[in-house]
């Protein structure tokens, strides 16, 4: 029981890593219906960022700073050297394109931080484990990342629906031609929104560093998974994120806590193994084609 | 525009002559390929070459699918991988001498390559009935979801390998070669390539390819007229399967290895990348496409291990600037 | 006589809006029933459910005795429904003759053919030309649909549905941007039709309405209001109220 209770802790943290993620790759499309592979890279150059700036200045604080401008700005320039000529393109073409910024991303951070930076250590107040229920201890740095999770889902919603710019970026999401004709600047809103899934690329890379392996690739294996997450949501909107940042982090977590376990019960010891570690990866996208055969458009689409 | 100027650029007809000349030199220099890395004093040229044509082939059949079915596939490695890994798997349990579900296992390539083939068709069918249900952003994810699936698969297989990857011990066994040299393997795939292009090119223009290309220029039309989309899609999507799983199956035997990233993501892409930069569409555009980026990476590589950092832009940039690929650029 | 075609009871709201509203209205083989209205009747959108494309809220289909409610475009239109789009649908990158080798190949069982090529199969491309040569497009059927001019793709629709052998037509807006010329060969070369299919004719052009009709039907506000012979409707004051402003009813 115990166990199941860390599991599913286990999962709504891993939930709010995919959260952060999804919410700015599918906002990007949403809005600018640009599908963005290099969204990866983002959460990547924070993450390595944010070591960068720990290993030199010991504090979390300015890691956590130096990360989330440094996925700003790196989603800024992109948009502004790369994504804003594919608005009209097609899906292809824009997959390609970010594929190629990609491949290119990862060789620029291992050309200027080698290709594992040091190691990145929990900031002292966030040592440590905190007794959630008598016999389970948790670790307070991922109690803090699920808080930080959900604070961010609270922003982003206060932002999307009780702002004059989340009110422009829902109109933007529908009708752009429109927001236009009605004097909005679209350029700098589509910027904006492209930089504001860089920050919250950042953000995640710093919360994440602490508790994952910072290297390069990192980004890419989150990735597909984040697209899950959207898929199953439902591509565009915020709340589909959260939903599916939520049930994709709990299966994954309810699959890694039960499979191996049923598994051994039912295949010899040598077969148990192969099997329960397939399994356990393919959990996140058995949730996706369910979801998909029920509801191709996802579960808020 | 100055008269010298004027007078160099070539009228069509001429450009045609010349495109022309250069398609023969380049049969030419295939087909000699050994005789010629022997005489240059440089045999891992044949390999060179293998790869290309083995890459060639994948893409090609990645054109099937993407080019004239406007199906966007982010996965297709994953038949690559299940190609190889049928051939690699099978090896094992002939060098092991190991049943494999109460089947002995073959050394020869008729009955491996085929079962390769047969194993990424039904994988194809499998993929392409589920995610053909959906299009157009979330196609694109759920056939990369699923190849991340297969390559998470191939990485738990400890059985074979896991994250380390399958030797192969020897080469499948052909009638009257036994095990191929470097040579004659490289004769093997480039033949494999040429057959598989020659079909392809007539399956292009059949009647289940004219509904293939019509179904990328108006779905509304198609179904008006009559036609269910989904089944000719399936169909053209798990040939596209079969074609790289072919591929699969040759590299194994080629490298004598097979390892999970040949279903990774990143191998998708650069299959992709193979196909935009001939020109999609084409059939023979992938083939070139499949010659610059092995001639770049040669290059490169040469130059920097981080050669990526050259060819990612330059992706970015055939995308933006250079829609229609090589072949848009040499036949104006 | 069982009609060719059939609706009864049709409803299809978009949200609060009701595009059509319990429309019932038939067409018996060999005849021509136009359906006429002012603009944003409702007229695309009861083409659209009937050939498929919309589901309606209520309402049942029939097509030559079956109901084909629930079905999908193309099983309709391999029961016997054809339908010429306002906007015009071709393949852009194919010759007229492709496109109406296409519609040709549709009528030829399955198409699951690998190996044999399609432009040179005489069993396609006769057809293909003479479907071309009765819409008026003899000697264009080299040419890339891109290349042609509008009022060559309306011809080109036409020729499609002729060349699909389709039993009933629904023909939507087939005048659609023709001058005077080309309107009237159009107007004729429906008018060879008659007899052989039934036909729903949506039109503006009142002169092909009046030249072809057998019946004619108007729709308002995704309602019929009135329905009858072309001499009736012509002097009915309800319709002459309807049109005001939007169309000349002729005298």
């Amino acid at each position: 029981m115990l166990l199941v209770l860390e599991q599913a802790l286990n999962g709504l943290q891993y939930g709010a890593l995919l959260f952060l993620l999804a919410a700015g790759l599918t906002l990007v499309f949403g809005v600018m219906n640009v599908i963005n592979l290099a969204h990866g890279s983002f959460y990547m150059v924070g993450a390595f960022a944010a070591a960068f700036t720990v290993a030199n200045t010991g504090s979390f604080l300015l890691a956590a700073l130096a990360a989330v401008v440094a996925g700003a700005l790196y989603a800024l320039l992109a948009e502004v050297l790369v994504i804003q000529h594919l608005y009209r393109r097609s899906h292809l073409d824009q997959v390609l394109a970010t594929f190629g910024l990609t491949l290119f991303t990862n060789e620029l951070v291992s050309l200027a931080f080698g290709r594992t930076p040091p190691f990145v250590d929990i900031p002292p107040l966030l040592r440590g484990s905190v007794e959630i229920v008598p016999g389970l201890s948790y670790p307070l740095m991922r109690l803090a990342f699920i808080a930080a999770g959900a604070l961010v889902g609270l922003g982003l919603w206060m932002l999307i629906n009780r702002t004059r710019l989340g009110m422009l970026v829902r109109a933007g999401a529908d009708d752009p031609e429109m927001v236009d004709a009605l004097g909005v600047d679209t350029r700098r809103l589509f910027a904006g929104v492209f930089a504001l899934g860089g920050l919250l690329c950042g953000f995640a890379g710093v919360m994440a560093a602490p508790l994952l392996a910072v290297e390069i690739g990192m980004g890419e294996r989150i990735l597909i998974t984040t697209f899950v997450v959207i898929v199953v949501g439902g591509v565009g909107s915020v709340k589909g994120a959260a939903l599916g940042a939520l049930l994709v982090g709990m299966s994954d977590a309810m699959g890694r806590a039960l499979i191996p376990g049923a598994v051994a019960g039912l295949l010899p010891s040598h077969m148990a193994d192969t099997v329960a570690g397939g399994l356990v990866s393919a959990t996140t996208f058995l949730l996706m084609v369910l979801v998909l055969l029920v509801r191709p458009r996802g579960l808020v689409g | 525009m100055s008269e010298s100027v004027a007078a160099a650029i070539p009228a069509r007809a001429d450009r045609r002559v010349w495109l022309a000349l250069l398609a023969l030199l380049g049969l030419g220099v295939l087909l000699l390929v050994p005789q010629l890395a022997a005489w240059l004093g440089k045999p891992f040229l044949v390999g060179v070459f293998t790869r290309f044509a083995i890459y060639a082939l994948a893409a090609v059949s990645l054109d099937l699918a993407m080019g004239y079915g406007g199906i966007v596939s982010f996965g297709h490695a994953m038949f690559f991988a299940v190609g190889g890994y049928a051939v690699g798997i099978i090896a094992s349990h002939v060098a092991e001498a190991a049943p494999l579900l109460g089947w002995a296992g073959s050394s020869s390539a008729l009955v491996v390559w085929p079962i390769a083939v047969l194993a990424s068709s039904v994988l194809g069918v499998f993929v392409g009935y589920l995610s053909l249900r959906t299009s157009g952003v979330q196609f694109i994810m759920i056939t990369l979801a699923f190849g991340q699936l297969v390559f998470l698969i191939l990485q738990s297989l400890e059985a074979y390998g896991g994250d380390d990857g399958l030797l192969i011990a020897h080469r499948a066994e052909w009638p009257g070669l036994g095990r191929p040299s470097d040579a004659a393997f490289y004769y093997i795939c480039l033949g494999g390539l040429a057959l598989w292009v020659g079909l392809l090119h007539r399956l292009v223009r059949s009647r289940f390819g004219l509904v293939l290309r019509a179904l990328r220029q108006s779905e509304r039309r198609v179904a008006n007229l009559g036609y269910p989309a989904r089944p000719y899609r399936l169909v053209a999507f798990t040939i596209s399967a079969a074609g790289t799983g072919l591929a699969g199956a040759m590299w194994a035997d080629y490298g004598r290895f097979v390892s999970p990233d040949m279903g990774s993501w990143t191998k998708s892409g650069e299959f992709m990348a193979m196909v935009i930069l001939g020109g999609v569409g084409t059939l023979i555009g992938p083939v070139l496409g499949a010659s610059v980026f092995l001639g770049l990476e040669q290059l490169l590589t040469g130059l920097t291990e981080r050669w990526l950092i050259v060819f990612g832009p330059l992706l970015v940039l055939a995308v933006l600037f250079a829609r229609r690929g090589l072949i848009g650029l040499l036949v104006r | 006589m069982m009609a060719a075609l059939e609706a009864v009871g049709l409803c299809k709201n978009f949200g609060a809006v009701a595009a059509t509203g319990d429309v019932s209205i038939s067409v018996q083989p060999g005849e021509c029933h136009a359906l006429i209205g002012p603009n944003g009747a409702g007229k695309t959108t009861l083409i659209t459910l009937l050939a498929g494309e919309l589901r309606p809220d209520r309402g049942a289909i029939r097509l030559r005795g079956r109901d084909v409610t629930g079905w999908p475009t193309h099983l309709r239109a391999r029961a016997g429904l054809g339908r010429s789009f306002q906007i015009a649908q071709l393949f852009p990158e194919f010759t007229a003759e492709d496109n109406a080798a296409l519609a040709v190949q549709a009528t030829q069982g399955h198409s699951f053919r690998f190996w044999r090529d399609a432009s040179r199969d005489a069993s396609l491309r006769s057809p293909a030309r003479e479907a071309l040569a009765r819409a008026g497009l003899a000697d264009r059927g080299a040419t890339r649909v891109s290349d042609l001019s509008h009022g060559e793709r309306r011809q080109l629709e036409l020729a499609l549905v002729l060349a699909r052998r389709a039993e009933v037509l629904l023909l939507d807006e087939p005048m659609a941007g023709l001058g005077p010329e080309e309107g009237a060969a159009m107007t004729r070369r429906i008018a060879s039709l008659k007899g052989g299919v039934g036909i729903l004719l949506v039109e503006h052009d009142m002169d092909a309405v009046f030249a072809l009709a057998d019946r004619i039907s108007v729709l308002v506000r995704g309602r019929i209001v009135a329905s009858g012979a072309p001499d009736a409707i012509r002097r009915d004051p309800a319709v002459k109220l309807a049109y005001l402003g939007d169309a000349h009813v002729p005298a």
